[in-house]
């Protein structure tokens, strides 16, 4: 497999606060990789280091062999990076079929009938078809969270990056959030996923990251991983499933 | 549509004093639709669009005058220097955000108006009137005049008014209402933010130019105050958007008649008439943000014009 994203020494830091501490990883096309650590690690601020929502203070960042540590967010997403936030950003104005739309449109470079067939797929497939006329500035939290998702699959993305999306499902949403990833992924998509509803993550990631304070502190296949030292201690204290 | 063809066939109907009022209700209209297109939905607060007003306005002199051109072409041929001026002036005033963008855009409407004031062919600081001959060259009589100075005002808002529907709908109108709500996001869907906010503003400049020759060309008379002035092509504008409902297609339409009906009950109280419409503004601002439109719109959920993308749900 070779890979198709490579971040070589990132560090990014807020005054005092390092958000990512010379992080070196590398993730195979198709692969699906969980990334966890508590609040504040810096998860967040490496998703927009890789979707150039931020800009690094020193490290590069490969994707497909080439150096796009330097594009702008819009360049990378245009080169197949979606992501979603894990503060739902929906376009308020906008019904959620018109977000999708804008998803498919530009980063996803298609238009007309074809654009507008291709999300109403992707909203088939995340749940939101039925509420696809509704302005997205009344959905609910859950269904932004959706929308969010729905909107990153738009672009038709080669690597898509989830930020916690999970949180507050009930069983059977969370089973067919499972099930949807599970179907982007065998679609050919890499996922990298950022959650602390360790049991979702764990059915679909087949590696493993643990970050802390902006450091990978534990690397490996999950059921390894999770049982690791350094996992256990940053969640002492935390009960097994659901970090705060 | 029927309103339209009743207004298009005024000439035939209503007198010159009304056809004259009209005339500037669709020009106000126009400017309207291209300063909510620039501040509603591009997000780019100009204070400084009296530039273009006045920058149209003097190349229909200059180019009828010294280049010799029919009043009709030398519109179309301003609203092309506009868009090519536009260009640079962009890259200048780009670099700055917020407050500093709209007061970047009022200097450079100044320094439009202290270089035409500087232009003594074309009067200089007291400004010139269009030669008889050339006016003649219209139309041979004086209703024949008003009447198309009439008509062309109507095209002209019809024209701006449709451009600016259908780029709205459009793919790119999407990415602009996309970063009209969201520009953290809208970056990360691809849409390339200023590529999209420089068309917008060249756009807006040309049509701007336009509209402005048209006005000229109903006054027949210019002088660098008058053709740059802030009141006139900034501030009313911004108060017919912003009682309006900024953002919205609707809301330019309601904020010109609202203006003009508050004008026209107010026209003897002289300047008493300005503090009114303050305080009209103030009120709306207070009482619905949104303007008129989005304070009915929002209580009512209609849209006169459908905007959206709807998707027939077959289950
Ligand atoms: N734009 C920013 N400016 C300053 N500090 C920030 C910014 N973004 C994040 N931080 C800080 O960086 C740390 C890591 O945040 P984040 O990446 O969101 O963590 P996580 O997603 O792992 O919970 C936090 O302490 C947060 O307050
Ligand atoms: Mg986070």
């Amino acid at each position: 497999m070779s890979s198709l994203l490579s971040v070589n020494n990132l560090s990014k830091a807020f005054g005092a606060v390092r958000v990512a501490d010379d992080l070196c990883f590398d993730i195979a096309e198709g692969e699906a990789v969980g990334i966890l650590g508590p609040n504040g690690a810096g998860k967040t601020s490496l998703f927009n280091l890789i979707t150039g929502a931020l800009k690094s203070d020193s490290g590069t960042i490969y994707y497909r062999q080439a150096d796009i540590t330097k594009h702008s967010a819009q360049k990378r997403c245009r080169n197949g990076i979606a992501r979603s936030f894990q503060i739902p950003q929906p376009f308020n104005g906008m019904t959620v079929f018109e977000n999708c739309l804008v998803a498919a449109t530009q980063a996803g470079g298609m238009s007309g009938s074809k654009a507008e067939q291709f999300v109403v797929e992707v909203l088939d497939d995340t749940g939101l078809l039925d509420k696809s006329n509704i302005k997205s500035g009344s959905l609910t939290l859950l269904d932004r969270k959706r929308l969010e998702m729905s909107r990153a699959l738009a672009t038709k993305p080669s690597l898509l990056l989830l930020d916690e999306i999970a949180g507050g499902l009930t069983e059977a949403e969370c089973g067919e959030l499972i099930d949807s990833i599970k179907r982007v992924r065998a679609s050919g998509t890499t996922i990298i996923w950022i959650e602390h509803v360790i049991h979702a993550l764990m059915a679909v990631v087949e590696r493993l990251i643990v970050i802390d304070f902006g450091r990978m502190i534990a690397e490996g296949d999950p059921e390894t991983t999770i049982k690791s030292d350094a996992v256990k201690e940053i969640y002492l204290g935390v009960d097994g499933g659901e970090a705060a | 549509m029927l309103v339209v063809l009743f207004l298009v066939a005024a000439p035939w109907w209503a007198g010159r004093a009304e056809l004259r009022l009209l005339g500037e209700i669709y020009l106000y209209l126009s400017l309207a639709c291209l300063w909510n297109l620039m501040a509603g939905y591009a997000g780019m607060v100009s204070v400084g669009q009296q530039a273009y007003v006045g920058f149209g306005g003097y190349m229909l002199f200059a180019l009828t005058m010294f280049v010799g051109l029919p009043p009709i072409a030398a519109i179309g041929v301003s609203a092309v220097l506009a868009a090519a001026l536009a260009v640079p002036i962009a890259s200048l005033i780009f670099r700055l955000n917020g407050a500093y963008f709209a007061i970047g855009t009022w200097v450079i409407a100044e320094v439009f108006r202290l270089t035409f004031a500087q232009v003594n062919a074309l009067g200089g600081g007291s400004g010139t009137s269009l030669p008889v001959s050339i006016v003649k060259s219209l139309a041979s009589s004086r209703s024949g005049r008003e009447s198309l100075s009439y008509f062309l005002a109507i095209g002209a808002m019809i024209l701006v008014f449709v451009s600016i529907y259908f780029f709205l709908r459009s793919k790119r109108g999407l990415a602009l209402t996309a970063i009209r709500d969201n520009e953290t996001a809208a970056s990360g869907l691809g849409v390339n933010i200023w590529r999209t906010k420089l068309e917008v503003y060249v756009v807006t400049a040309a049509l701007t130019a336009a509209i402005g020759g048209l006005i000229f060309l109903q006054k027949l008379r210019i002088s660098p105050d008058a053709a740059f002035s802030v009141n006139d092509w900034t501030a009313f504008v911004i108060f017919i958007v912003v009682i309006g409902g900024i953002g919205t297609l609707e809301g330019p339409i309601i904020g010109t008649i609202l203006f003009f009906l508050l004008r026209e009950t107010l026209a003897d109280y002289g300047s008493a008439y300005l503090m009114i419409l303050g305080l009209v503004a103030i009120l709306v601002m207070i009482k619905a943000p949104r303007g008129v439109w989005g304070w009915i719109a929002q209580k009512y959920d209609i849209e006169l014009l459908p905007m959206r993308y709807r998707v027939q749900l077959d289950k």
